[in-house]
């Protein structure tokens, strides 16, 4: 029965638990002899074997009783005598588990590097910020919040879309290219240092390359009275949306 | 019946064709010229037309793959090498080496950076190098494997286990906790005592131009080390320079130098 389902045991690569019974025998491990090392081999064939067997002596039918695949390994755990000690896994199910296991890792690791790259925390100014009261506000253009939180706060009496008195909020990114504008008192205009567009104090471009005026973001009054402006709602002039009562905030 | 043999003849279906058309195209060809490896002279192109398979021999011998003898602590500090210029590499994504910010960002990195374990993998990592490389060097001297033809490239291993320790002493102040601080204070401290160049050791007394001493606390080498006269601003940038630039910059040359000696002395050595 185990002559025909092993394959001749070559004296070179002697199964892991063939070697162990024979140790107290032979210490030496030097030994190049194989014969103490084959103790499976038939002696009849021993002498004959080269180091490598001759591709027609084993023919593939002599894979049958081991184990091809990782599932068969799973099974042959489970249903294994604990004095077996022939070779678990052939040459190539060892071969297809270990590079499976590199690529999985080598996936997972390169999952969990793109993950790496977007942090949890920002430190970035809020969306959502109170500025105070209406009534610290004058007429005219604020700048108060343009380093920190990148709007200006722009109090109006009559203001050309809404036509009422009250407070819109310009953001200070330029509709070129993103630059900031600056706020030129004297002359009651934004003016890009980039490449010199022109902004009126109600946002609408009217010199340079910028195509279209700026952003008005929602502003409104929050429950404890102050100005609450929220960023992440964008108004556009040319698409009408400074229509939207949560573009403008009217004070009496 | 045992010596029957199944020959399973090649099918043209649509999968042997688009193998066909792919290993033809252009693409293909440019990236891969040599056939598949099954005969020798296939393996030999492969392992010599790529860059990184050049590397290594074609052809090793057994000794060099055994286990026991080799015990692969040359190849663990190179993996441990490659794993910690990559972890150190994502790090520097979020660590910024100020006063200011530097002990927070650790602390975030832990907390709140997703992948908390990405600092433990390289500083575990960096712990493990140190080991490697000290074992390394305990199986090239058991081995004998330092002898001619090899004892250049014992020297540039020992060049290497200074630079690995000196890699692990400069990352160690960048948390910039206590523990950082006090390490380097006593660990910088022993530059005083370097002959000649440290104000306090011997024969620095003799560098004088008439009665003043050329050798000071303001001049010496620890004040060079330190970018300053105690562990302070000066100290966390010039190591946070060392440790990501200066030194693996430094050891990755060596390491070529290295991996080519190793070659050009006959491969890994054998056993006696």
């Amino acid at each position: 029965m185990a002559d025909e389902t092993k394959p001749p045991t070559p004296p070179g690569i002697a199964p892991p638990g063939a070697a162990t019974p024979v140790a107290p025998a032979a210490p030496a491990a030097k030994a190049v002899t194989p014969a103490p090392a084959t103790p499976a081999t038939p002696a009849a064939h021993a002498p004959a074997v080269p180091a490598r067997p001759a591709a027609p002596a084993v023919p593939a039918a002599n894979l049958a009783g081991k184990t091809t695949t990782p599932a068969a390994v799973a099974a042959k755990v489970s249903s294994r005598d604990p004095d077996d000690t022939s070779p678990l896994v052939t040459r190539r199910v060892w071969l297809a588990m270990a590079w499976g296991a590199f690529s999985a890792g080598s996936a997972v690791a390169l999952a969990a590097t793109g993950r790496f790259m977007f942090p949890n925390v920002l430190n970035e100014p809020p969306q959502q910020f109170k500025v105070g009261v209406p009534g610290d506000f004058g007429m005219g253009v604020d700048e108060r919040y343009k380093e920190s939180n990148g709007v200006w706060i722009v109090r109006t009496a009559d203001d050309i879309v809404q036509h009422a008195s009250g407070f819109y909020v310009l953001s200070t990114t330029c509709t070129h290219l993103g630059c900031t504008p600056n706020y030129l008192s004297a002359e009651g205009k934004f003016k890009c240092p980039c490449h010199g567009s022109g902004f009126r104090v109600t946002g609408i471009n009217f010199e340079g390359p910028a195509p279209r005026p700026l952003e008005r973001v929602r502003v409104a009054l929050a429950e404890d009275g102050q100005i609450l402006v929220d960023k992440s709602r964008k108004f556009q002039f040319e698409l009408g949306q400074w229509i939207d009562p949560d573009s403008f905030l009217q004070i009496a | 019946m045992a010596t029957q043999t199944k020959t399973v003849k090649p099918q043209e279906g649509a999968g042997t064709r688009f193998w066909n058309w792919l290993t033809e195209t252009q693409v293909w060809t440019s990236v891969f010229r040599h056939d598949r490896p099954d005969t020798d002279r296939n393996r030999v192109l492969v392992m010599l037309s790529n860059i990184f398979l050049h590397l290594h021999p074609v052809r090793i011998r057994k000794s060099g793959v055994k286990l026991r003898y080799t015990w692969c602590m040359g190849g663990m500090s190179f993996f441990l090498f490659l794993s910690l210029t990559f972890t150190g590499l994502l790090l520097m994504f979020y660590y910024r080496p100020t006063l200011e910010y530097a002990y927070n960002d650790i602390v975030g990195l832990r907390e709140h950076v997703p992948l908390g374990i990405m600092r433990e993998m390289h500083r575990w990592g960096a712990h493990a190098m140190v080991i490697t490389v000290w074992l390394h060097m305990f199986r090239v001297f058991m081995t004998g494997s330092y002898k001619p033809p090899r004892e250049f490239n014992w020297s540039v291993g020992v060049i290497m286990l200074v630079l690995t320790l000196l890699l692990s002493f400069t990352g160690y102040l960048l948390p910039w906790d206590q523990l950082a601080i006090w390490a380097i204070t006593v660990g910088s401290n022993m530059a005083r005592a370097t002959p000649f160049l440290g104000n306090e050791g011997p024969g620095a007394a003799l560098l004088t131009l008439g009665d003043v001493r050329l050798i000071h606390a303001g001049d010496d080498a620890r004040f060079a080390l330190l970018g300053g006269t105690f562990v302070g601003e000066g100290a966390l940038l010039r190591f946070y320079v060392l440790h990501c630039v200066g030194l693996p910059l430094a050891i990755a040359v060596l390491m070529a130098v290295h991996f080519w000696r190793v070659r050009k002395d006959g491969g890994i050595s054998g056993p006696m």
